[in-house]
């Protein structure tokens, strides 16, 4: 009768262990201070250069000399020393990480908060800052406290116009921005059988949200299928009933298309309560939804039409951006007149390119929308890739209709 | 690990983005983050925040795992961050980092003086103490080291 975190750690909730980690990962961001930060420790070493990785994705291309120069520097200790790196353009680093490296029951930490995603594997994955990470690149090991689970319970199927990032907001609504605080969300019930691995890495990425230390999937046939195409080979995890400290119920059918209103993404309101509201500029991509699937929906409502506002695109992965090509799907969505951005996080932090004007507002399928965070004075409403296209067409919010 | 501060009152769910937005991130200069340290919340607490003791709302630090934010409000002289709970990779950047934080609900005592001890466990404020439950004994060491870095240096 354990937790998914209770049987892949080895201990119970509440318990504070040392474990040793199977993945680490920094980003461009996080790297340079984990760097420094393993230099502060005495430079003695890494403890397995196969399993650390280095991925740029945060500014990508650098933006001026300064980010260009930190990360040189990161650019050359990581091929110096052997880790798996990758450069400008190969994504984001959850989406790297989740194309068929990270497996089942593995313990994996990254640099970056939306580290939770990978536990869609029914991985224990989640973000540390960059002097744990460092000490991580030391020793291969760090500090948990083993969490208790609250289990999100799904009934059914998705229907009509909504998507897995309705069903992510509906539950950050519920829980809260600290909802989930040190505790990991448990997905769980036969509605998690009609999800793809792309809404599971989806519904994973908003546990950080509510403040939850990770959000996990039990790997099941999907998973298995999903990670075959990348050569792996893993095995299903055996589900076991579970006492969770809160239960919450989702009904996938009853879901509607939902949007977070700023400056909090615990704020979630029906999309046609926000109907008519102009914005400025129109965001697609992100770890949240920057997937083949959501540009492959995207493109799916805008071809044939063109946008009515300033609308960029960016996919989560070489790997994504390459089948968008290959099928066509870009092509769709550049005749449709939207702005292609290199793959990686995009405009989502608002330190370089896309960052929104005094004033403006941008209608994003990110996950965060505090104030200020894509441009000093602008406002981020937080929908859905269909929420997405529809809006972009109207240069309005708009509430998407059944496809 | 005793310490004081005069209390600076912030509200809930104070999120990293707003202690140092993400348009200051790309540098290693200190001084960079503690002189924008708050700015899009009011520009002008940063110069209030030497020798101070913050006093937050439930959630401080959730957002970003980014690192600067504890280091921000370190090198602006904040002594410790007072709240009744903390954003869980920011709990684990401030000690990693040497800064206290002490998880209490004190309400919002603009100016008084708020005194506290980490090693026996309690906070003060007003002249009533409260007991607070302790950090594990590894974090007490990483604190009592200045920091990770400064506790693996010398180690082993």
């Amino acid at each position: 009768m354990s937790s998914l975190s209770e049987r892949i750690l080895g201990a119970r909730a509440g318990e504070y262990i040392d474990r040793k980690v199977d993945r680490a990962y920094v980003h461009d961001g996080t790297g340079v201070l984990t760097l420094e930060a393993w230099k502060g420790m005495g430079s003695r070493g890494l403890f397995d250069p196969s399993r650390i990785s280095v991925i740029f994705d945060h500014i990508v291309p650098a933006n001026n000399s300064t980010t260009a120069t930190l990360q040189h520097e990161l650019r050359e200790f990581a091929k110096g020393s052997f880790l798996h790196f990758s450069d400008i353009g190969g994504g984001i680093c959850h989406q790297c990480m989740s194309e068929g490296v990270v497996l089942p029951g593995e313990v994996v930490v990254g640099a970056d908060s939306h580290s939770c995603t990978l536990g869609a594997f029914g991985a224990f994955a989640t973000g540390v800052g960059a002097t744990d990470m460092a000490a991580i690149w030391l020793t291969g090991e760090t500090w948990f406290k083993v969490p208790h689970s609250i289990g999100i319970r799904l009934q059914g199927a998705i229907t009509g116009a909504a998507e897995a990032k309705d069903v992510a907001l509906a539950y950050v609504g519920q829980l809260g921005m600290d909802g989930g605080s040190y505790k990991a969300l448990e997905f769980i019930g036969d509605g998690t059988g009609s999800l793809c691995m792309d809404d599971r890495l989806l519904l994973c990425n908003l546990a950080a949200e509510t403040g939850a230390k990770t959000g996990m999937f039990y790997a099941d046939d999907i998973t298995v299928d999903y990670l075959a195409r990348y050569g792996q080979s893993a095995g299903e995890q055996e589900k076991e009933p579970c006492d969770y400290v809160q239960e919450l119920e989702i009904n996938l059918a009853d879901v509607e298309p939902l949007i977070a209103v700023p400056p909090r993404v615990d704020t979630v309101r029906a999309v046609r309560d926000l109907a008519g509201l102009p914005v400025d500029q129109v965001f697609v991509g992100t770890c949240t939804n920057g997937r083949y699937s959501d540009l492959a929906r995207f493109a799916c409502m805008v071809r044939g039409n063109k946008v009515a506002v300033r609308t960029i695109v960016v996919p989560a992965s070489r790997e994504v951006m390459k089948e968008a090509i290959r099928t066509g799907v870009l092509t769709d969505i550049v005749e449709a007149g939207c702005s292609i951005g290199t793959p990686g996080c995009g405009p989502c932090l608002g330190a370089h390119m896309g960052v929104i004007g005094e004033g403006e507002v941008c209608l994003s399928t990110a996950n965060r929308n505090f104030r200020n965070r894509m441009g000093i004075g602008g406002e981020i409403y937080l929908a859905s890739v269909a929420t997405a296209a529809a809006t972009a067409l109207e240069g309005e919010i708009t509430e998407p209709g059944v496809p | 690990m005793r310490g004081k501060g005069r209390a600076v009152c912030l509200g809930a769910d104070i999120d990293t983005d707003v202690i140092i937005a993400g348009r200051y991130l790309r540098t290693k200069d200190r001084s960079i983050w503690a002189k924008h340290v708050f700015e899009d919340l009011d520009s002008d607490l940063a110069p209030r925040l030497s020798g101070a003791v913050i006093v937050a709302g439930k959630n401080f630090g959730c957002g970003s795992s980014r690192e600067q934010a504890a280091i921000a409000l370190k090198e602006a002289g904040v002594i410790a961050v007072v709240a009744p709970s903390f954003a869980r990779i920011f709990f684990r950047n401030a000690i990693n980092i040497g800064l206290a934080l002490i998880e209490a609900d004190l309400g919002c005592p603009e100016g008084e003086t708020v005194r506290f001890d980490l090693e026996s466990g309690w906070v003060e404020l007003g002249g009533k103490r409260s007991r607070l439950r302790p950090l594990s004994p590894h974090m007490l060491d990483i604190l009592r080291a200045g920091g990770l870095v400064a506790y693996w240096r010398v180690k082993r």
